[in-house]
Formats: C-alpha cells, structure tokens, sequence
C-alpha cells in the first residue's frame, strides 16, 4: 500500500527515517512550515528556513525516492513576536507561488492571543490571494475552544471549509469538524496528541471521510513511521482497505490536490518531467531492507 | 568575456521567438504581460512569476534544432541550451528583461531571486549565468553557487555553461573541476576544461587519484585528462602505472593524457600501451565512465 504523510518536519529528522519512511512505502510527505523548538529573532532565519523547505530538504527526501512538498506560513506561537511577524508576512509572498508549495499552513492559535488572531487573520487573506489551500494548527491547550474558534474565524473571511484542514484533532474536537466539513487530521504523537489504537477506535466511530492521519514527527519524541504503522494496525483491528487508503493516503491527496501543486502522477509515473533534476542519478533504496512497519505488534503501537 | 559579444537584448529576442513558438496562446499571453511589467522595473511582478514560471508555461523540452543551437552560440559563444526546458527559459527572459544598466542593484534583484530559489529556480538562474549583463559582478554567485550540495544545481554551473571558463579564478575554477570529480559527475561537458589546464590542478588530481588508491576506491579515468599537459615526473610515474594496472578505460585515458603532455618519456610511453591515441576521445571515455 502507498501511503502519504501530509505533516512531517524532516528539517528535524535523519537519513535513517528517510530510508524507513521510503521501505515502508511512504510515497509523498508533506513538510508544514513550523516552529523549530526555539523561537528565531532574525527575518534571516525565517528566510533561511523557507529556503530550505523548497530547496535541500526536498532534494534530501528526492534521494529516498521520496517525493516533498511544503506549506509556509507563519507559526502562531512565533506570531506573538509582532515585529517580527510583520517582516515574515512580508517575506511569504516569495515563497507562497513557488512549485510544490501546497498551502498556507500551519497556522491558527497557541495561547490564543489577540496578536496570533491579527496574524491568522492575515494569513487567511494571504492564501486567498495566492488560492492555496490552508492548514490549521489547533492550540494543545484550550483545544476545544481554540479549534472551534478557528473554525469560526476562517469562516468569518469567507473561506471554504473544503478548502481548509484542521489538524491536531482529538476525540473531543473531531465531530464539530467533520460536521463542519472540513478536513479532519489526526497527528500521531507519542504520549501527547494522539495514539494509534485511539485512531483506529476514532475511524470505526466516524468513518473514513475527510479523515486524515499523519505522524507531525520532529525534533520531539515522535515517531515518523506513524502513519504506515497505523495503516498496520487499522489492518490488524479489522478496518476495511478501502478506509485505510482513504485516511492514509487517498484524502490527503485530494485536500492537498486542491493547490495544483500536489499530483499522484508525480510519484506513479516513474520518469515524471517534474522530478527530472532531483532524481536524476540519486540512489534509491536498494532492496532486501526489512520495513519497520512489520516488526512485531507491540513495537507497532504508539501510546 | 567582453560585454559586446554577448547582448542580452539580442538573447531575450531569441528566448522570446524560441517560446513563442512552443507555448500555447493563454501562456504565451500570461508571458507577454508579465515580461512587460518586469521590463519596467517592477520588482514584485519579477518575483512572483518567477515563482509561477513553471506552473504557467510547464516543463517540456525546449527540443531545440541544430539551427537554433547554432543561433545560440553564434550570440553567445560557448552557450549550448541543448538541454533546457521552456520554464528554464522563460526564467532566465524574466532576469533578462529586468533593468539592468547599473550593476549593483542589477546583482542586488538577483541575489534575492537566488536567495529563495527553489531547486529547479535555482537550476535555470546558474544555468542563466552567462547570459546576464555584468558579468564581472557575478564571479562570486557562480563561487558560491559552486558549494552546493544539491547535483542538479552544481550540474547547472559545471556543464554546458562558459561562464566559469571565463570568470573564475584559478582556485575556483581547479575546485569546480575537482568537485566534479569528486561527487561523480563528467568533466567532459565542462567548456573549456582543456584551455584551463593548470599545473596547481594537475597536483592537485594526482593527489586526489593517491587518496582515492589508498582507500582502494575508483579514480574516474576522466581525472587524467587535466594531468597529461602538466605532468611531471611523478605524476608520469603514475600515468605508467595506469596504463599497466589500470582497466580499458583507464589505459585509454592515460594515453590519452601522455599525448598532450610534452615530455618526451609521455611519447616512449604511449608506445608501450599498444593503444593509439588518434582512435580515442575523451568524450567516448567520459561517456564510458560515468
């Protein structure tokens, strides 16, 4: 089975999990432009950063046969540096119309704070402009509520919810979401966000639709295989293939797919025009590697 | 390189006629109006369809016939975009169009394209670098250019491009030619690569071919090719050495070397191999060898 992970933050992560993520048939990841675990003070590191998320982060995964993308945008906890934050809007139309750039995102609230509202709001207006999908990040703190007055301040401006994936959900937040209708994302993080026996009770509760799992796997304890092991056990636990697809691959392909710049074809067609440079005379995985998905079932779970 | 051989207006004309030829009318449309706003200095149009380039005009093949081939290095000699594609193109009209009559804010609107480039972006401003007015301003993009990581990038700057030929200094152009070497890639579609022999970079390969021995690792036989015209003693010494240890085309590169090198034991020793030299090409070894 193909899978996709719509959010990972590889800038954090090392060849090794390129080679299991490659092994255990992760086809595209998508790399949401994020907090890096300390703030930045310097415009220039935000610059830096967006460079690397078009530039040598991709021709990384590209070396696995693994195929990257990004969103940029400015993180909410960093949007609270209000002079800052007016240098970065600034600085994201550059990047915003660039090729595998797949939404605006992620952004949304940390502590709720009028400023991050300003800078959301901001933010909305900025991927209208540029018809780029959005990705909302909801708080870890005051989740409900900070979810739900994402929602209503996305709606506010006009934006369609199809349009829009809110990510970090929960089984408190999930069903508002879903009957919202948006895209409704599950980050499987050890100990925090979400463990995969929780998911593969959330999808036999609500179904596949619009449902997206991925792992958010950074520079914390995490875990990037997260998704294809929880494709494995949705199959253990009697979830139907057809589902898993859909949550682990299909869905983020079609919320995404809405940018123009996320294509299966980039990955099925094994000579695609538009990864001709960054494939061309990389190595791939060479075979006979055990994919870590199928170590035994308690190394699978994450709790 | 003086600025009169080479005319970016005459290039942006040819550029021009190549894509108007290739796109279809609602590009081509797209194109013209933002080649317009950004002939007139507006920096924020350049950059943002700089970015959209791709997704507007697409990434076939320029597919470009021995005629245009010979127009384009009849404008600008040693210029061969034999392998460019129609986004690249349209990239490189977008910088030519851009003012350019000082130098310095020219190179400053330049640096902020290679700034945020992405890799393809970044593929076709290297690959631009010879077209560019101010050539002289520009020696230290193509320097740091040079310290990529990414081989689609450092390809853009090595081969099929005359710019390093002409501008680099001998450092920076012996360390283009020993990166090639050493990251795997050809030398033979480097222009040039035989006019800028050097005696600092043939020490420096032999060098590089002894770590490489030690190690027990590959040398590509290409390495020789900037050896023989500079080779000395020792390094003669290990020509021989190729020619009796090494594999077919090793042996045909070391005779290949010995027969630009002037020393009369290069003649004696190219008689020792049992290969003749006029029935070998470095292209052919390259293409053997990579």
């Amino acid at each position: 089975m193909h899978f996709i992970d719509p959010h990972i933050h590889m800038v954090s992560r090392t060849t090794d999990d390129y080679e299991a993520l490659a092994a255990a048939g992760v086809k595209a990841i998508i790399e949401p432009a994020f907090w890096q675990g300390q703030p930045r003070t310097q415009i220039g590191s935000f610059q830096d950063y967006f460079s690397s998320l078009v530039g040598f982060e991709r021709f990384r995964a590209s070396q696995f046969g693994i195929h990257h993308y990004c969103t940029i945008g400015l993180n909410s906890k960093e949007a609270n540096n209000e002079a800052l934050a007016e240098q970065v809007i600034d600085l994201m139309p550059l990047y915003l119309t660039k090729e595998g750039v797949v939404a605006v995102g992620e952004i949304g609230y940390d502590d709720m704070t009028p400023t991050e509202e300003k800078f959301f709001r901001i933010q909305l207006e900025l991927a209208k402009d540029v018809d780029l999908p959005i990705l909302i990040h909801t708080p870890h703190r005051n989740k409900k509520v900070g979810t739900y007055r994402s929602m209503d301040v996305i709606e506010e401006h006009g934006i369609a919810p199809s349009r829009v994936i809110i990510d970090h959900n929960n089984e408190e937040t999930c069903k508002e979401v879903l009957d919202r209708g948006y895209w409704c994302a599950f980050t499987i993080y050890p100990k925090t966000k979400m463990g995969n026996e929780r998911m593969v009770d959330i999808v036999k509760q609500f179904g596949s639709d619009r449902v997206i799992v991925d792992s958010s796997a950074d520079w914390g304890v995490s875990d990037a295989l997260a998704v294809p092991k929880t494709a494995n056990l949705m199959l253990q636990r009697g979830i139907a293939p057809t589902d898993i697809e859909l949550v682990c691959y299909r869905n983020a392909l079609t919320a995404y797919a809405q940018s123009g710049q996320f294509n299966e074809s980039d990955w099925l067609n094994t000579a695609p025009v538009d990864q001709r440079l960054l494939f061309e005379g990389n190595s791939v995985l060479r075979g006979g590697q055990t994919p870590r998905v199928e170590e035994t079932a308690e190394q699978g779970i994450i709790r | 390189m003086p600025a009169s051989i080479c005319s970016p207006h005459d290039i942006a004309t040819l550029l021009e006629r190549w894509l108007t030829a290739r796109l279809e009318p609602a590009a081509l449309a797209w194109l013209d109006e933002k080649l317009q706003a950004v002939a007139a200095g507006d920096k924020k149009t350049l950059f943002l369809s700089f970015g959209l380039t791709a997704r507007k005009v697409g990434k076939n093949d320029l597919k470009l016939n021995s005629d245009d081939l010979a127009a384009a290095s009849t404008l600008r000699p040693g210029w061969n975009p034999r392998f460019w594609t129609v986004d690249q193109a349209a990239r490189v009209l977008f910088v030519l169009k851009f003012p350019a009559t000082e130098a310095e804010p020219f190179v400053a609107v330049l640096d902020q394209l290679f700034a945020a480039g992405e890799v393809h972006e970044l593929v076709a401003l290297y690959q631009g670098l010879p077209l560019y007015p101010h050539q002289s301003a520009l020696q230290l993009r193509c320097a740091e250019g040079q310290r990529t990581n990414i081989p689609a990038v450092f390809k853009a700057i090595a081969h099929h491009n005359p710019f390093p030929s002409e501008q680099l200094n001998e450092d920076q152009w012996n360390q283009l030619v020993l990166k090639c070497l050493f990251i795997g890639i050809a030398l033979d579609p480097i222009f040039g690569i035989d006019d800028r022999a050097n005696a600092r970079l043939a020490k420096m390969l032999t060098d590089f071919a002894h770590e490489r021995w030690a190690a027990k690792r590959q040398v590509s036989p290409e390495l020789w090719r900037c050896v023989g015209p500079f080779a000395d003693d020792a390094m003669l010494n290990d020509l021989e050495h190729v020619l009796k240890t090494g594999t077919e085309p090793e042996r045909q590169a070391a005779t290949l070397a010995l027969e630009s090198c002037p020393a009369p034991r290069a003649a004696q020793l190219i008689n020792t191999s049992g290969l003749n030299p006029y029935h070998l090409s470095w292209s052919i070894i390259a293409a053997a060898s990579t």
